[in-house]
């Protein structure tokens, strides 16, 4: 009875097994997120605390990923803050050491945190070039090398690090941010390969011109002139990154590694 | 602490890690080229072995250096008998 109601209201479609409707596993899972404390970075936590995952809210500020986490455990939630600066190694790998003793195993693991110190390369400075490649790339492999082991033992794990469409098509005034998210790219689909026989995948999310506090700060005419890059029209929103990445980050998207998904309204096909 | 040998605690670990049979699991077999194993596997090995002989190894890791010199049952065997 229920069975032939549920085929009729499929009639276009010709069932030979079971085909569940897509909701999104995250039994026990406990999850990190880097630069949670806001933007794209909160809305990720937001979104994998909404589907039951565990989430340890890391930003280099207490109040901020503080501020996050008292909002996921008010609404239901659960969280934790964890103020680390992810460019201080010592500092990344006391932190996870410390979640390992507590938590056993990092499910899942999203590399978001990143800060941009633009200029024209004429005029960059060495300090900044190292800082961006320092918190934007390096950072990775901390938290990849401080989290991975019992991954293996697990045999699950979910990395997924965001990069940016300026890492695909670079842009003048971000040589530093433009190296540090292509090697982004590099990384990851290393990561896929030395590490897809334990079931741990590796992917990219690229995202493109995004409301957050980052882009706030670009004048409205650099704002206009980049609307016209989007075929789509519009700025992407933080939970536009958030729903592929919690879809990455689910039991679902196991067959998915090594790929990087731009999500930039079309700017990049 | 077990009543088991260290030889005996070895093979167990790599029995179970490795998926093999005892039988298997003689002193001079080669982890990659006996046991099947792959490079992640030895890995796993070493951080098997760490936990299992925390007494032994007084709570330490085992060195990459060290670690990348020990390929078969034997050198485990060895390795951690000098430990103590």
């Amino acid at each position: 009875m229920q069975r032939s109601r549920l085929a009729n209201s499929y009639k276009f479609l010709h069932f030979d097994r079971f085909v569940f409707p897509m909701k999104l596993t995250f039994e026990n899972r406990i999850a990190l997120v880097t630069g949670a404390g806001r933007g794209i970075g909160r809305a990720i936590a937001e979104h994998l605390a909404a589907e039951g995952a565990m989430v340890i809210c890391v930003s280099k500020n207490a109040d901020s990923c503080g501020a996050v986490a008292d909002a996921i455990n008010q609404s239901g939630g659960k969280a934790q803050a964890l103020a680390v600066d992810v460019a201080d190694k010592v500092a990344v790998a006391a932190a996870c050491e410390a979640l390992l003793t507590e938590h056993t195993c990092i499910d899942i693991l999203v590399n978001n945190a990143g800060i941009t110190k633009d200029n024209l390369l004429i005029r960059m400075s060495e300090e900044d070039w190292d800082l961006v490649l320092t918190t934007n790339l390096s950072s990775v492999f901390y938290w990849t090398k401080g989290l991975i082991r019992p991954m293996t033992k697990k045999r699950f794990g979910r990395i997924i690090n965001i990069s940016s469409v300026v890492g695909l098509i670079g842009n003048a005034g971000q040589a530093n941010y433009a190296a540090a998210k292509a090697g982004l790219l590099g990384y990851t689909k290393t990561l896929a390969r030395e590490f897809a026989s334990r079931a741990i995948t590796a992917n990219v999310v690229a995202p493109g011109f995004t409301a957050t506090d980052m882009t706030a700060g670009l004048s409205p005419e650099v704002m206009e002139m980049a609307k016209k890059t989007i075929p789509l029209g519009r700025m992407g929103e933080a939970a536009d990154i958030a729903r592929i990445v919690t879809y990455l980050a689910s039991e679902e998207s196991g067959y998915i590694t090594g790929q990087v998904f731009s999500v930039d309204g079309g700017m990049v096909m | 602490m077990s009543d088991l040998s260290i030889e005996e605690r070895v093979k167990r670990i790599i029995v179970n890690q490795l998926n093999v049979n005892e039988e298997q699991v003689v002193p001079t077999a080669h982890f990659l080229n006996d046991l099947g194993a792959d490079s992640l596997d030895t890995v796993e090995l070493v951080m098997a072995f760490e936990e299992e002989f925390k007494a032994e190894l007084q709570g330490k890791e085992i060195p990459e250096t060290d670690a990348e010199k020990l390929m078969t049952v034997g050198d485990i065997n060895a390795y951690i008998t000098s430990k103590m």
